[in-house]
């Protein structure tokens, strides 16, 4: 059994050669942006959330470098499927942070978003996006497009059987698709330990017939390298792939739960140490000089920008009442229009 | 025109419909080589290949749900559940995304697939082969139900709910499959989706039925004919939405309403349209409306089976019932 793909350790230090991409500052400078950028949106989310501002938010805390490796990897006209931690790689492939508010703010119209069109909105039921990758990947497939469906799921989520059915008929027709498992430790209270004996959640492909691969979550070098080649594998017809990314949930489940009832402060400490950020910012300084002005500036703009879009999400009126009519059928049936009628909402 | 059953006419429009649009594709357990358990697909296979009529893993769950990712993304997929008794499983995917995608993106995201499913008792069939979970399905925003009671209705259903733009549950009388057949052209006609069929005119009550109990409430109205009185007969079709217009017009015409489903009596359907005729036709009512149902019992095997299934005798005795009260 190999160790997991790792090409930075906890302090940024090499582990072995970077793959292409990694030589390139300016790609590692973005990614470590959109990390950063995603935890300042998270502590946003968070305060709006304590004050009263956005509904229950599931903070993405410790594992951004797993959205963001994966959706680095991904081509426009492939399809993003992300479970609800995944505000990293939305943000990425182009949902703008006022839609991200928005939906959390519990309106509708932040799926509507501008950015890729064709990817799917958060979906909160648990593994229930699997099958829709898979349907998707069906679609592409049959269609003769080059895309591929790309879906990321917690650790709790693989012991779904939606998470099986879908990885088996992935494995089965052979298509298109790439599965992440976000391993982050904790489906709400329970710990990964508790949830299977299986050694390694890779290793749940192995009855899928496809390859499983597990990789350390919080280099975000490794995500994004093991995506890369799990998607050339789907592009060139030959099937999918399962990636277990090991992380570590830093934060609670969401700003509903609190996670001090169930597990203790000194693991939460010493995951602190393996964060992802860290790492490579640590690189970054080392190998392309990224500079104490350079890390100010960051934090600044992503700052002013989260603070903009926030004002902006919080001066959107809520939609009119009668759009809870207006969008559930193409051709609303008559009770639809009569219960509309009878609300009285123009 | 060609005489078909109710199982051909359904291969033909599904024959039809991979024909037309090269969106269309069909998937579900046994539906290739073995043209489905009750032949709804046989010699699709072959006709269009098995990139479009495949053969499922036996999992429901993917069957929904990989029908919901396809159609998102452009396919317009046909799926079957081979019984809808094994339908549960899927739910998940029929309620909390098929039916929600249009309206959770604000119209971004469609979801255009039918599902197909064998419902009903009737043919002596093993456990949980026999459900009628109809009430269920029309519970969830989001969805039409539809329930053909013809060939020709099958023919002309089916093509509208694949042509639909949201989706559909379209659920097929399995004791129908072969039971009648009549004239069917295979013209690509569809019939309207969310509408009740007045299948036969008269003034004294009005009877609505859906699916294969219309085979039991039709020889009804034949035997009550010859007794003098003349029952209005409405095949609803389309069990989500309800045609309550049709329904409302005939009562207030009669005054009188027996509503025959196959169904367990408990919040089925009938109690709807009773609730909806008691709220709107009240002062047209010249009696309390009664329903003829399925027995708030768990489907008997086979042995007992017949005892469940509402009888044609029953809806006499519910229609004298109503005639008699003053």
């Amino acid at each position: 059994m190999s160790d997991p793909l790792a090409f930075l350790d906890a302090d940024g230090r090499r582990l072995r050669d970077l793959p292409e991409f990694a030589s390139d500052g300016e790609t590692l400078k973005a990614l470590y942006a959109a990390m950063v950028r995603t935890r300042s949106f998270d502590t946003k989310a968070i305060s709006l959330q304590r004050t009263g501002r956005l509904g229950t938010y599931a903070s993405s805390l410790g594992q951004e470098a797993i959205s963001v490796g994966v959706v680095g990897a991904m081509q426009d006209a492939d399809v993003f499927l992300p479970s609800f931690r995944e505000h990293g790689g939305q943000l990425w492939r182009g949902v703008t942070l006022e839609e991200l508010f928005l939906y959390w703010g519990g309106d509708e119209r932040g799926n509507d978003f501008a950015g890729p069109r064709q990817d799917f909105p958060v979906c909160i039921p648990v593994a229930s996006q699997f099958p829709h990758a898979a349907g998707v990947a069906l679609a592409m497939q049959q269609k003769g497009e080059r895309g591929v469906a790309v879906a990321v799921g917690g650790d709790g989520a693989t012991s779904k059987g939606d998470f099986y059915e879908s990885l088996n008929v992935v494995g089965t027709w052979q298509l298109p698709a790439v599965f992440v498992i976000d391993n982050n430790e904790w489906a709400i209270s329970v710990p990964r330990k508790e949830q299977t004996r299986a050694r390694r959640l890779a290793d749940k492909a192995v009855a899928a017939g496809i390859p499983g691969e597990q990789v350390d979550g919080n280099d975000v070098i490794a995500v994004r390298e093991a995506t890369t080649r799990a998607l050339s594998r789907a592009r060139a017809g030959k099937g999918g792939t399962l990636i277990e990314c090991l992380s570590y949930r830093l934060g609670d489940h969401t700003t509903a739960d609190d996670a001090s009832r169930y597990r203790d402060e000194a693991e939460v400490s010493l995951h602190w140490k393996r964060e992802p950020l860290i790492r490579l910012r640590n690189h970054l300084v080392e190998a392309h000089g990224w500079s104490k002005e350079n890390e100010e500036a960051l934090l600044r703009s992503c700052g002013d920008e989260i603070d903009a879009a926030a004002e902006a999400y919080l001066a959107t009126e809520a939609e009119s009442p009668g759009a809870m009519f207006a969008h559930l059928y193409a051709s609303p049936p008559k009770e639809i229009s009569a219960q509309a009628e009878e609300f009285g909402d123009d | 025109m060609t005489d078909m059953t109710m199982i051909e006419a359904i291969r033909t429009a599904l024959g039809r419909a991979l024909q037309d649009d090269a969106d269309v594709v069909l998937f579900g357990e046994d539906v290739g080589i073995d043209g489905g358990v009750f032949r709804a697909t046989d010699g699709l296979i072959q006709r269009f290949g098995a990139a479009r009529v495949r053969d499922t893993p036996l999992s429901e769950t993917v069957i929904v749900g990989m029908a919901v990712g396809a159609a998102a993304h452009g396919l317009k997929p046909v799926a079957e559940i081979q019984f809808m008794g094994f339908l549960y499983p899927a739910i998940d995917q029929l309620a909390n995304h098929a039916a929600r995608l249009r309206n959770r993106t604000r119209g971004r995201l469609s979801c255009p697939m039918v599902l197909r499913a064998p419902y009903g008792g009737g043919i002596k069939a093993p456990e949980h082969h026999s459900e009628s979970m109809e009430a269920m399905l029309a519970h969830i925003p989001g969805l039409r139900v539809v329930i053909p009671s013809t060939p020709a209705r099958a023919y002309g259903l089916l093509l509208s709910a694949i042509r639909d733009p949201d989706p559909v549950v379209f659920l097929e009388p399995k004791r129908l499959y072969r039971a009648l057949s009549e004239p069917v052209s295979d013209d690509g006609a569809a019939l309207p989706i969310s509408e009740a069929v007045l299948e036969r005119e008269g003034g004294d009550v009005t009877l609505v039925s859906w699916g294969a109990m219309l085979m039991e409430t039709r020889a009804a109205t034949d035997m009550l004919a010859s007794e003098g009185i003349e029952a209005e007969l409405i095949d609803l079709s389309s069990l989500k939405p309800i045609d309550r217009e049709t329904v409302r017009t005939s009562v207030e015409k009669t005054g009188r309403c027996v509503i025959i489903h196959e169904a367990p009596l408990t919040a089925g359907l009938g109690a709807e349209i009773s609730a909806d005729l008691a709220e709107h036709c009240l002062t047209s009512l010249l009696a309390p409306i009664y329903r003829v149902a399925g027995y708030d019992t768990v489907m008997p095997y086979p042995r007992l089976e017949d005892h469940y299934m509402p009888s044609a005798d029953r809806i006499l005795r519910a229609v004298h019932n109503v005639m008699e009260f003053e």
